[in-house]
C-alpha cells in the first residue's frame, strides 16, 4: 500500500531524512519511532506531498509526487499540531472537510459518534479542549473511510485518560484493508498499537523490528518504581543492591534501574525477600 | 510495474476542478465577513465616500459629467489610497495567516491541488472586495441622492468597476507576497511597503528619474502607466470626460499618441497586473514547502 524508496529531504542545507526506504502492506500498523528531530514528521509531510523530496513515494501504487491529489484522497491525516478554523463548529469543520473531498455529508454524524463528540457537535472549535480537538482531528481523518491513516504523535498532547481512550480508538481502527502509520517517541505506546517499528535516528532507519524488541535493540533502560511500607525501604535497598540492582530511595518506595528484561526479576527479588509490594509502575 | 489500488468510493480527481475552488471561495468570503479589519476598511471607505459626496461642491466647469464631476474626482482620489491598501493587506495576510495558524495544512492534506487553493482564495477575496467597493460607492450614491445633488449613476458604476479592477490587481500582488513569505506579520509589512511604493513612491520616483535622466516623454509615459494605481487614475479621468492635460506632459503625450485608446491601455495594464501577479503567485505557492 505504501512504498518509500531512497527518500531524502533537506531543509536548506540540513538533511532531515536521508536515503530512507520502507514499505507497508495492507492491514499493517507501523510506527515511525524516534526522538525529536529524527525525521518522523518530515516523512509524513513527504507522504502527503506537503514538502518536496528526493526519491520515490507510492501510495496505493500511485506516485505521490506526480499525483499527490490522488494519493491524498487515499489518506486520512491527523497532524501533531492541529490547525482548525476556530470560529467553525465541530459539525461545520467536518462539513468543510467533506465538501473539500467531494463527499456527501451523510457520514458526518457517523464519525462524530465514532470519536464520541456528539455533545460537542455544535460547539466552536475554539471552545474545545486539547483532547476534544485531537478527537476532531481523528474525525476529519476518518471522514472518507480512508485505506491509509497517518497519525503524527496522536497522543502527545493528551492527558492519561484521553490517551487511553485514543489508544483504544486507534486499536479499533485496525482492519485487514487499512494501513496505520503512527509516529511516536513513546516505546510503551508503540508496543500497544503496531505490528512493526521503524526506528529513525537523524533521518536514518536504524532498526526495523517487532515492537517488543525495540527497547532491547535500543538498550533503553527503564526505571521500576516500587511502593513499599516506609519501614521496609532501607532494607529493600540493601537487598536489591546485594542482588546487583541499581536502586535508590524515592518517595514512598524504591526506584530500580532495569533493562527491559529485568523488570520482573527485580520484582521477584523483592518478593523473595518478603517485602510487601504495595504498587509499582515503569518509568522511561 | 506498479498496480493502482482500487478502493471503493475513491475516484481519480482531475488536476483542476471547480468544486474545491468554490468550496474554498465560500470559506474565504465567510471568513472575510467575520474579519474586523475588513469591516473597518469597509466602514472607513463608506464613511469617507459619503463624506466626500456630502461636502463636495458641484462645479460643472471643473470637470465633466454634469456637476457630479468634482465629487467623482474626489472619489477617485479616495479609491487610489484606500482600495490598494485594503486589497494588498487582505491578500498578503490571507495565506500567510493560514500558514501561521496551521489551517493551510488542514486544507492541503485534503485531495485539493495548491492551484485550486490559491485560485479559490483569490476568487473569495475578489468577491469580498466587490462587496467592499460596492459598499463605498453605494454610500456615495445614497448620500448624493439624499442631498438631491446631481448624480451620474452610470459614471458611478463605471468608477466602481475600475476600482474593483484595481483591487483585483492589488489582490494578485498581495497573494504573491503571501505565497512567498512565512509569517503574516512579514507579509503585512511587505504589503505596506508595496502600497507606499505604488501610491506615493511611484510618483516621486518618476519625478526623480525625469530630473536625473531627462527621460523622453514616451518613456516617462510608460513609467507612469506601468503602475496599476496610475493606470486606474488615467482610466478614471477618461471616464470622467476630463482632460489628461491635467496630468502633465505624460498626459499630453498620451492624448496625442493614443487618443481614446488610452482608457483601453490603462484597463489592459490593470488586467495584466491581475493575470501576471496571480500566475506568479500560483507558481510560487506550488513550488515551496508548505508546513
Amino acid at each position: 500500500m505504501i512504498r518509500v524508496e531512497h527518500l531524502s529531504k533537506a531543509y536548506r542545507r540540513k538533511v532531515v531524512v536521508d536515503d530512507l526506504s520502507f514499505s507497508v502492506e495492507g492491514g499493517e500498523a507501523v510506527a515511525l519511532w524516534g526522538p525529536n528531530g529524527a525525521g518522523k514528521t518530515t516523512v509524513i509531510r513527504c507522504l502527503l506531498g506537503l514538502v518536496g523530496y528526493e526519491g520515490l513515494i507510492e501510495v496505493g501504487g500511485v506516485d505521490a509526487r506526480t499525483h499527490s491529489k490522488v494519493t491524498r484522497g487515499l489518506i486520512g491525516y491527523v497532524p501533531q499540531e492541529l490547525g482548525f478554523y476556530g470560529d467553525l463548529t465541530v459539525a461545520e469543520t467536518l462539513a468543510l472537510s467533506s465538501d473539500l473531498r467531494g463527499l456527501p455529508r451523510t457520514r458526518i454524524g457517523e464519525v462524530i459518534e465514532a470519536v464520541s463528540l456528539e455533545a460537542e457537535a455544535g460547539k466552536r472549535v475554539s471552545e474545545l479542549s486539547g483532547g476534544m480537538r485531537q478527537r476532531l482531528g481523528m474525525a476529519v481523518a476518518l471522514l472518507p473511510d480512508p485505506p491509509v491513516l497517518l497519525l503524527d504523535e496522536p497522543t502527545s498532547s493528551l492527558d492519561v485518560t484521553a490517551r487511553r481512550r485514543m489508544v483504544s480508538l486507534l486499536d479499533s481502527l485496525r482492519g485487514p484493508e487499512r494501513v496505520l502509520v503512527i509516529t511516536s517517541h513513546r516505546v510503551e505506546e508503540v508496543g500497544m498499537l503496531v505490528d512493526r517499528v521503524l526506528a529513525l535516528e537523524a533521518g536514518h532507519l536504524v532498526h526495523e523490528c517487532p515492537p517488543g524488541e525495540l527497547a532491547g535493540r535500543l538498550n533503553l533502560e527503564s526505571w521500576l518504581h516500587v511502593v513499599l511500607p516506609s519501614e521496609q525501604t532501607v532494607t529493600a535497598l540493601a537487598h536489591l543492591a546485594a542482588a546487583g540492582f541499581d536502586a535508590h530511595e524515592n518517595g514512598h518506595g524504591v526506584l530500580v534501574g532495569v533493562s527491559p528484561e529485568d523488570k520482573v526479576s527485580a520484582l521477584g527479588c523483592l518478593r523473595e525477600g518478603d517485602f510487601q509490594i504495595m504498587d509499582f509502575e515503569v518509568w522511561r | 510495474m506498479t498496480a493502482t489500488v482500487t478502493t471503493p468510493g475513491f475516484s481519480t480527481p482531475r488536476v483542476f476542478e471547480l468544486r474545491p475552488v468554490t468550496v474554498i471561495a465560500r470559506k474565504v468570503v465567510r471568513e472575510a465577513s467575520r474579519d474586523r479589519w475588513f469591516w473597518l476598511y469597509c466602514a472607513g471607505f463608506a464613511v469617507l465616500a459619503g463624506a466626500i459626496t456630502m461636502t463636495a461642491v458641484p462645479d460643472q466647469n471643473l470637470i465633466g459629467s454634469g456637476g457630479f464631476g468634482r465629487t467623482a474626482a474626489s472619489l477617485v482620489a479616495l479609491v487610489q489610497l484606500v482600495v490598494p491598501l485594503m486589497a494588498l493587506t487582505l491578500g498578503a495576510r490571507y495565506l500567510a495567516g493560514e500558514r501561521d495558524s496551521g489551517t493551510l495544512v488542514f486544507l492541503l492534506c485534503h485531495p485539493v491541488s495548491r492551484t485550486e487553493v490559491l485560485v479559490g482564495t483569490y476568487v473569495g477575496l475578489a468577491a469580498s472586495m466587490f462587496a467592499a467597493v460596492s459598499t463605498g460607492f453605494g454610500a456615495a450614491g445614497l448620500f448624493s441622492a439624499l442631498r438631491s445633488a446631481p448624480t451620474d449613476p452610470v459614471l458611478l458604476i463605471r468608477l466602481a468597476a475600475l476600482s474593483w479592477l484595481l483591487s483585483l490587481a492589488m489582490l494578485g500582488l498581495g497573494l504573491l507576497i503571501s505565497s512567498t513569505v512565512k509569517s503574516a506579520s512579514t507579509a503585512l509589512g511587505m504589503a505596506l511597503f508595496v502600497w507606499l511604493a505604488v501610491v506615493f513612491l511611484g510618483d516621486l520616483g518618476v519625478m526623480g528619474t525625469v530630473v536625473a535622466t531627462r527621460l523622453p516623454v514616451g518613456a516617462l509615459f510608460a513609467t507612469v502607466i506601468i503602475n496599476p494605481v496610475e493606470a486606474f487614475r488615467l482610466a478614471s479621468v477618461v471616464a470622467l470626460d476630463g482632460s489628461l492635460d491635467a496630468l502633465g506632459p505624460a498626459g499630453t503625450y498620451a492624448v496625442d499618441r493614443f487618443g481614446d485608446g488610452i482608457a483601453t491601455i490603462a484597463v489592459g495594464v490593470m488586467v495584466a497586473w491581475t493575470v501576471i501577479s496571480g500566475a506568479v503567485a500560483v507558481l510560487a505557492f506550488r513550488s515551496g514547502d508548505q508546513t
